[in-house]
């Protein structure tokens, strides 16, 4: 590449980090903001608002439902779609390729759509409790992200490392454990940190299945903002920035950002 | 090959048994995508054409028939066109100086770009809402600079909308792209300088054809992505700028018309599927 297009594209990168980045830097700055509006250059400082989160109507009830379908529909994904990527890499499997396209497929599929069909289709045979109506439809969230990174990782994997195991004196459980196992850790831990920020930030599916006492934490928000938006909310969203940033940090730890790119395509 | 030259170590299932053992690996996983994903899709299907007198096709009589609810289609085409092609005309260039950094930097940023992907997607458009007041810090840094004089009505505008989904889907076309990019053998483009081609001609029968893949990816997540976007029009643009989304939410959650409300969702998935389908098909032509 010439010069100039090399100039052009660096421009572009860091003006495109920059983009990204500035939006998350506001919500922080503006979580200390002193006064209910957000005066942003920031005149002083102060973290009351963290202290309000507790406060905002309903906050706690929400919290601990959307943490509880997170991780549950994320451990229901993470077994069954490993079983799944397993079997699709064997080659075992008649129609393998058609079935892991199926198992994809929701990512690219209008999660609204998705949740009007599955009210639709709860109501029609009468299944109507919230709580497991939510949990069951975010299978449908988790099960693509966990299917996507695990068929990647398998696909890098080699199935004779077993058998190579075996004959060296190794029991089946046991060469499954030492050697695919630790070969397929980084994989499912991306997959499951994927899967539990998918649910938990759901909105078009979950606003179709929740009623007036069982609201996850994304319509709760949505709410709120569209209510009476106030730096509590900043507060609330930085927290959760946070967490997401110590679950980003821990996978680079392990993993890497850049092995990352590579298998998220 | 090698089963034969080893003297059979260890004795290998019946190749039946390793099928069965196969289809009950994927038949949980089966269980959720067909019970829970395909079919309730096809009983939205028909919801959308049938109603207590039996078959129906006035929800689709009104939504393609009727200005305001083709005005309603175009918007979120409209939406999806514009996210992703500013989306790419960004992603595209940024792509090739990612795969050329090292070490820290390329840290920092594929973390610029993994940080707002695992962000929430209410918290960057609530962030959106903030940035874009009349008041807010994009007003006052165009008025500290003496580009505008007054603030500029942002927020529920069209701009506002087409800017923070641009940021908020952005990643989704940066990644892929990177992937393939970061692939990419620069023996490639020597080769064609080395052969008489100029940079231009490099570029277009070159590079762009081997990176074709990334791209392809990238614009059908974006489109798909963003063509059927509800929080970030909910936000951004309100009630003035009504998508297939807002109509469809509207449908179930307000005004209770579920047979008009699963005609647009099939009329939105039918796009997607559009999408995906023609996206497979030109990833497999060969090239």
């Amino acid at each position: 590449m010439n010069r100039a297009a090399i100039v052009v594209c660096w421009i572009m990168a860091i003006g495109l980090a920059l983009f990204l980045v500035i939006p998350l830097l506001v919500i922080a700055a503006a979580s200390f903001s002193p006064t209910p509006v957000f005066d942003l250059p920031l005149t002083g400082a102060s973290t009351r608002w963290y202290g309000r989160i507790g406060r905002l109507d309903g906050f706690w009830p929400s919290l601990l439902l959307s943490l509880q379908i997170a991780l549950l529909s994320t451990a229901i994904s993470l077994v069954s779609g490993t079983l799944a990527a397993i079997a699709i890499a064997r080659g075992k499997l008649p129609g393998a390729g058609i079935f892991a396209t199926a198992l994809v497929s929701p990512l690219m599929m209008p999660g609204l759509v998705l949740g009007i069909a599955l009210l639709q289709g709860f109501r029609a045979v009468g299944f109507t409790a919230p709580w497991a109506t939510l949990l069951v439809a975010h299978l449908v969230i988790t099960l693509p992200y966990v299917a996507r990174t695990m068929i990647a990782g398998l696909a890098r994997f080699d199935f004779t490392l077993i058998e190579a195991a075996r004959t060296l004196g190794c029991t089946y459980p046991g060469s499954v454990l030492r050697v695919m196992v630790p070969a397929l850790a980084p994989s499912f831990l991306i997959a499951g940190i994927f899967s539990f920020l998918a649910s938990f930030d759901n909105y078009p599916v979950s606003i179709f299945l929740a009623d007036v006492r069982t609201k996850t934490l994304p319509i709760r928000m949505l709410q709120y903002i569209e209510e009476a938006p106030d730096p509590t909310l900043a507060a609330l969203s930085t927290l959760i920035l946070l967490g997401t940033v110590i679950l980003l940090f821990v996978s680079d730890r392990v993993v890497g950002l850049h092995r990352m790119a590579g298998t998220s395509d | 090959m090698t089963e034969a030259a080893l003297p059979a170590p260890v004795t290998a299932p019946a190749a039946d048994r390793e099928q069965l053992v196969a289809i009950g690996f994927v038949l949980p996983s089966f269980v959720i995508i067909a019970g829970v994903f395909a079919l309730p899709l096809v009983l939205l299907l028909g919801v959308s054409i049938v109603d207590a007198n039996g078959l129906t096709f006035t929800h689709y009589k009104r939504l393609l028939g009727m200005p305001y609810y083709l005005g309603v289609i175009w918007n979120s085409l409209r939406l999806g066109l514009l996210t992703t092609l500013i989306a790419f005309l960004i992603s595209y260039p940024a792509a090739f100086a990612l795969a050329r950094a090292r070490g820290p930097l390329r840290s920092v940023l594929l973390a610029t770009l993994f940080l707002p992907l695992a962000a929430s997607v209410i918290v960057k458009a609530f962030a959106w809402t903030i940035l874009l007041r009349s008041d807010g810090i994009v007003n006052e840094t165009l008025i500290a600079l003496g580009i505008i004089e007054d603030p500029i009505r942002m927020i529920f505008t069209e701009t506002a909308l087409i800017v923070g989904a641009v940021n908020i889907f952005l990643p989704f076309m940066i990644l892929p792209i990177y992937a393939i990019v970061a692939q990419l053998d620069p023996r490639y483009a020597e080769a064609a300088a080395t052969l008489g081609a100029s940079p231009v001609g490099t570029f277009f029968r070159v590079i762009l054809p081997l990176t074709l893949p990334g791209i392809i990816a990238g614009v059908a997540l974006v489109f798909s992505l963003s063509v059927s976007a509800y929080v970030v029009p909910t936000l951004l643009i309100g009630e003035k700028y009504p998508t297939l989304a807002t109509t469809i939410a509207k449908a179930y959650l307000l005004a209770r018309e579920p047979g008009f409300g699963a005609a647009a969702g099939v009329v939105l998935l039918g796009i997607a599927i559009a999408v995906v389908t023609l996206s497979a098909r030109l990833s497999r032509e060969p090239k």
